[in-house]
């Protein structure tokens, strides 16, 4: 099917682009990219996503906008809060571009629906906030052979990695099992500068891009970090393979995804 | 000898374990730190007893558990 002339139109800075052009946009336009969290990195992704005309969007939050999210969650606005965070960022994607079809998932992604969520797309997005959430959704497309982009974001610091099956070290290989709980602060606990969100979700979104439209580098074998005080990006290089990795590795022990156990307070998954 | 400690250069006592580099560069959550030496991961076991040499890149990655 070719584009419609509103189509080439509102793309055409993408098909200015040699490594897009309409072939590369009706690419975009036939993808299915999954956000888990539709909060601080989710918002970003989502609305970049949407503008660029990935065709369906998945977004799995369970949680409501509250006032305090709107420092950051740019999909929601004051109106929002109290909404589902799924529904808030169906109308913001709608209103940016009624080319996209969402799907929404207002529920907790856990061990036992994580695999039939992420089937049906090409490309996973982390934005969830906490250990057992970001393990489990390695752990789910590292089984299912889905590829993903984990990010993380702190303070004034954030960090991304793509993660594509076979081409390079999982999330596991590098930081092998979630912390303890409260060994290491959350965003709600130590804070986290608004537009962080912004730079590491629209990374996030880039990655997702290259990767659907087969061009360029990925951070696959590399860690991305970002300080906004010094202003310091670094890639840092990761082992090609990591034997002993409990998922990815040569004898691996975790052959279905794990709910790993909450604190009460952090119980919806999607939280915060 | 000299490290490069993500990134940078810097000059430490010979033969300096991971575990007095992690106290020396005042490494947040030292308990749940990734070392990486040379692009290759080291074990938290080996943290006290392998030493580093002159020249050896090292990276510390943190856990970074936020994003909603």
């Amino acid at each position: 099917m070719g584009l419609t002339n509103e189509q080439i139109l509102r793309y055409s800075r993408h098909i200015l682009l040699k490594d897009v052009g309409v072939k590369g946009q009706k690419k975009l336009l036939e993808s299915k990219v999954l956000i888990i969290g539709a909060g601080g990195l989710g918002a970003p992704v989502a609305m970049y996503l949407a503008a660029a005309g990935i065709g369906t969007i998945g977004i799995a939050d369970a949680d409501v906008v509250d006032l305090s999210n709107l420092q950051r969650q740019i999909i929601h606005s004051t109106p929002d809060v109290g909404k589902p965070k799924v529904q808030s960022a169906e109308e913001t994607i709608h209103s940016l571009n009624p080319d996209v079809k969402v799907i929404t998932y207002k529920q907790f992604v856990n061990a036992s629906n994580i695999l039939d969520l992420i089937e049906d797309y090409d490309f996973i997005i982390d934005g969830t906030d906490n250990f057992p959430a970001k393990f489990l959704i390695n752990d789910a497309c590292v089984l299912a052979k889905k590829p993903f982009s984990h990010a993380g974001i702190i303070r004034f610091k954030g960090q991304l990695m793509t993660y594509v099956p076979g081409q390079g070290p999982c999330y596991r290989c590098v930081f092998k099992d979630p912390p303890p709980k409260e060994a290491v602060p959350t965003c709600k606990e130590a804070g986290v500068i608004g537009c962080m969100g912004g730079v590491i979700g629209s990374l996030q979104a880039m990655e997702t891009i290259k990767y659907l439209l087969g061009i360029g580098e990925l951070l696959t074998g590399y860690l991305l970090t970002y300080d906004a005080i010094t202003m310091e990006f670094r890639k840092v290089k990761l082992p090609k393979h990591v034997a002993n990795c409990k998922v990815c590795g040569d004898n691996p022990t975790i052959t279905e995804p794990i709910d790993y156990e909450l604190p009460a307070c952090e119980l919806n998954l999607n939280k915060k | 000898m000299k490290l490069i400690i993500a990134g940078t250069e810097k000059q430490v006592e010979n033969n300096i374990t991971i575990s007095k580099l992690i106290e020396l560069e005042n490494v947040e959550t030292p308990q749940y730190v990734t070392v990486s030496v040379n692009d290759e991961f080291v074990s938290s076991e080996s943290f006290d007893t392998q030493t580093l040499n002159d020249g050896d890149r090292i990276e510390f990655l943190y856990f970074m558990g936020g994003g909603q």
